[in-house]
């Protein structure tokens, strides 16, 4: 699926939630669920700063397409990992760097978070283009 | 002697911003420590002064200077007063407790040489240890930490030990704004002096609940941020002994700290004004006045006792929720609480309080060696004023439970 495609799926998932606990509690099980990075990839070079919890993000290249994992100490960060992740993970670069990332917004993930965490989800979005960006460079 | 009661329900009225929603809740505000919030005596003391007498203070000839530069003078001796300073001029107005020391470390450049020793108490917020390494870096001198207990109290027998001729500065806040602590502050000045050095207190946090005395505390450098004391940001005071302040260096340079000025030669004017450069937070500082009014309206013994009450009935409360921690039990605290819950970062937890309209301050709270010294990569903290209820700090319970279900 094509990024954008996963972000109307995203925005559609989200759709269904009355309130924001429930938006909360998904974010949580999304948490839970995500993959862990590799325990050799939790560096500190690896971690984004700008976020009050702990988080980790490697990205390496396989094929054509760039590979997230991550993780974070505080499980809600995790939830909001996961759902980048899911986004911008197993794509190409070329796609990352020009994706947008409005559907955000729409999941009313900025609106709803804290301003501290939310230049959290500003720097994890950053990072990931970073990345996307240093591989595209190595491709080309 | 009998206390006044504060009758809660009147003053809360008094602060406009507690009648606010958060996400659909009602606001409890639980972030004291951070900054207080506002009484509309303090309010309407801004608006008074921005729609009546706005100047700038101390050399214009018309009405309205004179009118500002008496409120903004008449707040530097309320302030003396608060503090019973013995001069009006030992309060120097900053733009708040961080101003203040970095002014005293300024000042201490010239004063220190290669080995001179500073301590400093390991419970210190960032800003009572980074002026102070700046200035060991300026200077030569080393900065040594008087160690705590787990109970978040300072060891006392270290900090004898550590007092040498050496000593040309010891460095401690009154309250830990991390743990609630209130330190022996008589006896850590007392012993400091008998051994040549002088003191910087760290008031920031003792203000809000606690009387001050300079004069009797024989301190010679004192904070204050009138910010958490009711006030507005942007403004609070360092008090100096006036030997001490003659002797210290002008911080900054500019109008208003100048006696006469040539290019060959500036002289500078006498306390407080050298140490105050430039237009000052003249509002801010009229406003200050008008919040130490309000809380003495009120009275510290009045406002002590119904704070401590407060915090055993949410420290009771709080140990009853399994799983949750509280960091610093010092039998001398100020009414804050520090807090983790098992296994769930405090973030998340304070997350979920902020979508049901609790405000409280997660993270390491600028105290990371307290941090470091716990193990933890911060904690919760709930910090309570006078306007805060019981009945909040059950909402609090119910707020924290409902966050562990959800994360656990």
């Amino acid at each position: 699926m094509s990024i954008e495609e996963i972000q109307n799926e995203i925005v559609e998932e989200f759709s269904m939630f009355d309130d924001w606990m429930q938006r909360y509690e998904y974010m949580i099980e999304l948490g839970k669920s995500l993959p862990l990075i590799e325990e050799q990839y939790k560096t500190e070079d690896n971690i984004i700063k700008g976020c009050q919890s702990k988080v980790w993000v490697h990205a390496e290249l396989e094929e054509d397409k760039l590979v997230f994992t991550a993780d974070s100490d505080a499980i809600i960060t995790k939830g909001i990992i996961a759902i980048l992740i899911r986004v911008f993970s197993n794509q190409k670069p070329i796609d990352i760097i020009g994706a947008n990332t409005d559907f955000i917004d729409k999941i009313g993930l900025k609106d709803h978070l804290s301003p501290t965490r939310a230049n959290g989800l500003v720097s994890m979005i950053k990072q990931l283009k970073l990345y996307a960006i240093a591989y595209q460079t190595q491709l080309n | 002697m009998i206390i006044t009661k504060l009758d809660i329900e009147t003053i809360r009225k008094d602060f406009p911003i507690l009648k606010r929603k958060v996400n659909g809740y009602p606001l409890v505000y639980l972030d004291n420590a951070a900054t207080s919030q506002t009484p509309k005596q303090v309010i309407n003391s801004i608006v008074d002064y921005y729609s009546r007498y706005n100047a700038n203070i101390h050399r214009g000839v018309h009405t309205l200077s004179q009118e500002a530069t008496d409120a903004y003078e008449n707040a530097r001796i309320k302030v003396q007063k608060h503090i019973n300073a013995a001069e009006p001029h030992e309060i120097i107005f900053t733009s708040g407790t961080t101003d203040s020391i970095n002014l005293v470390a300024n000042g201490f450049t010239s004063f220190l040489k290669k080995g001179d020793e500073i301590l400093v108490s390991a419970m210190e917020h960032h800003s009572n240890i980074v002026p102070w390494q700046m200035l060991c870096d300026r200077t030569g001198a080393i900065l040594k930490v008087i160690p705590m207990n787990h109970e978040g109290d300072l060891i006392m027998e270290e900090y004898n030990r550590l007092l040498s001729k050496c000593t040309k500065l010891v460095v401690c806040n009154h309250v830990s704004n991390a743990l609630g602590t209130i330190n022996p502050i008589e006896k850590i000045i007392s012993l400091a002096h008998k051994a040549g050095a002088a003191v910087l207190i760290d008031g920031a946090q003792a203000a809000p609940h606690i009387k001050i005395d300079v004069q009797k505390l024989n301190v010679d450098f004192y904070t204050i941020s009138a910010h958490k004391i009711c006030g507005p940001t942007g403004v609070g005071i360092l008090y100096g002994k006036e030997e001490w302040l003659t002797k210290l260096p002008p911080y900054q340079g500019g109008g208003e700290m100048i006696a006469e000025v040539t290019f060959e030669k500036t002289t500078y004017a006498n306390l407080p004004h050298k140490f105050e450069a430039g237009t000052p937070n003249i509002c801010g500082g009229i406003a200050f006045g008008a919040a130490l009014d309000y809380i003495n309206s009120l009275g510290y013994r009045a406002i002590a006792s119904y704070e401590k009450e407060l915090l055993e009935y949410a420290t009771k409360e709080l140990t009853s929720i399994k799983g949750l921690k509280i960091y610093g039990t010092s039998r001398h605290k100020t009414s804050v609480i520090s807090f983790n819950l098992e296994g769930i970062h405090p973030y998340d937890i304070g997350t979920i309080l902020d979508k049901l309209g609790i405000a409280v301050r997660t993270g390491h709270h600028c105290a990371q060696p307290i941090m470091d010294y716990y193990k933890i990569p911060g904690t919760i903290r709930a910090s309570f004023s006078f306007y805060n209820t019981k009945e909040e700090v059950d909402i609090l319970v119910e707020g924290i439970k409902k966050a562990k279900q959800m994360l656990g």
